[in-house]
């Protein structure tokens, strides 16, 4: 095992590293994936997570927690972040952060929010708003492995417009054979919708979920309340709370 | 992940996930992966699922059942302060290692 000269320090998970910004997509009118060059990046599991720190000039530092939206490429990382406003590091990172600008890095971290493409258990994947950005981190790195492990996205959203990735997931619906999406939408369907805007319940996950005795892994990744309430729905329906992992986080969406 | 809402009630606290940076200073292994017990309410539960509050000089984690606090973690220019008080244990996920298994010792020893 390779030791540093910094005491104690096994590895180099914990340090800051300097990326850089290689491109920049937009997603809705709030949210932008970033596309982050990291010299030596050793790779990640979809569903982990970096952390970006931006440094003022006069030394005040912020950090925030980003999930990575897509699996390995080599140096390549990309986030996909959302902006909350008034937010210290959101603005900065969808606004004025520019193609060639540097922001320290620190990752990959999190091993408990994963799937791995080894796992063989039916999953089922419950986002709401931002909350799509690890379950599409799991979905490409699906698709990527030629899977054949049966996936369902439930997908929790305020209205069509909101929905991240929407060509990608509506093509991959099409072509990702055993991928089934759905969208729940809570402020406003879109027109042809054979159901009005309400939040996701029971029947969302009992009708688009797998049953209990399939043994699913379930992933639900989204604002507290609605990860809390799925969650509990979940249990509620006979799912076992060990094979039900959540990752929680401010902003509604949906 | 993203940064939270302050102005939205009821989400001020994130979970255990965003605890694997900061602990990754401390700890060679993810502690998030772990398994802790309150040592108020005595819940066993992966660290992953404590509650989170970041808006404070630090971190402090919470059970999510009884709110008493688990973990503190502050984080000073030279020093990482740790406070495991409210954790009666942590289990940690380990690959397997037959010397390291507690137990009988061998006769060497």
């Amino acid at each position: 095992m390779a030791r540093t000269a910094v005491p104690g320090r096994l590895t180099n998970r914990a340090g800051w590293r300097v990326a850089r910004l290689v491109d920049r997509r937009r997603e809705t009118d709030t949210a932008a994936t970033l596309v982050l060059d990291v010299p030596g990046w050793p790779g990640h599991q979809p569903g982990q997570h970096v952390d970006l720190r931006l440094t003022a000039e006069d030394g005040y530092q912020a950090a925030r927690s980003y999930s990575i939206s897509a699996p390995v490429d080599g140096d390549r990382v990309e986030v996909t972040v959302q902006r909350v406003p008034d937010g210290e590091v959101s603005p900065y990172l969808t606004g004025v952060f520019a193609v060639g600008d540097p922001v320290e890095l620190r990752g990959p971290i999190g091993g408990y929010f994963v799937w791995r493409v080894t796992d063989t258990a039916p999953v089922l994947l419950v986002g709401g708003g931002s909350g799509i950005a690890p379950l599409m981190a799991m979905i490409r790195a699906r698709g990527l492995a030629g899977s054949r492990v049966p996936f369902r996205l439930i997908y929790s959203v305020r209205t069509a417009r909101d929905v991240y990735f929407a060509d990608e997931l509506r093509r991959r619906a099409r072509d990702d054979h055993g991928l089934d999406v759905t969208y729940r939408y809570t402020r406003e369907a879109p027109a042809g919708s054979p159901e009005p805007a309400r939040r996701i319940g029971v029947a969302d996950l009992n009708t688009h979920g797998w049953p209990p005795e399939f043994e699913p892994t379930c992933y639900v990744c989204g604002p507290t309340g609605f990860v809390e309430r799925v969650a509990d729905m979940l249990v509620a329906l006979g799912h076992d709370p060990r094979r039900i992992r959540t990752e929680r986080f401010g902003p509604t969406g949906g | 992940m993203t940064e939270p809402d302050p102005g939205q009630p009821g989400t001020d606290h994130l979970d255990g996930n965003m605890l694997a940076g900061p602990l990754a200073e401390v700890f060679a292994v993810d502690v998030t992966t772990a398994t802790g017990r309150c040592a108020s309410c005595g819940r066993t539960g992966p660290v992953a699922g404590l509650r989170v509050y970041a808006r404070a000089p630090g971190v402090v984690a919470r059970c999510p059942a009884c709110e008493a606090v688990i973990l503190r973690l502050v984080r000073t220019p030279t020093s990482a302060w740790l406070d495991l008080r409210g954790a009666t244990f942590l289990r940690v996920p380990m690959p397997a290692e037959p010397l390291m298994m507690p137990g009988p010792t061998s006769p060497a020893m």
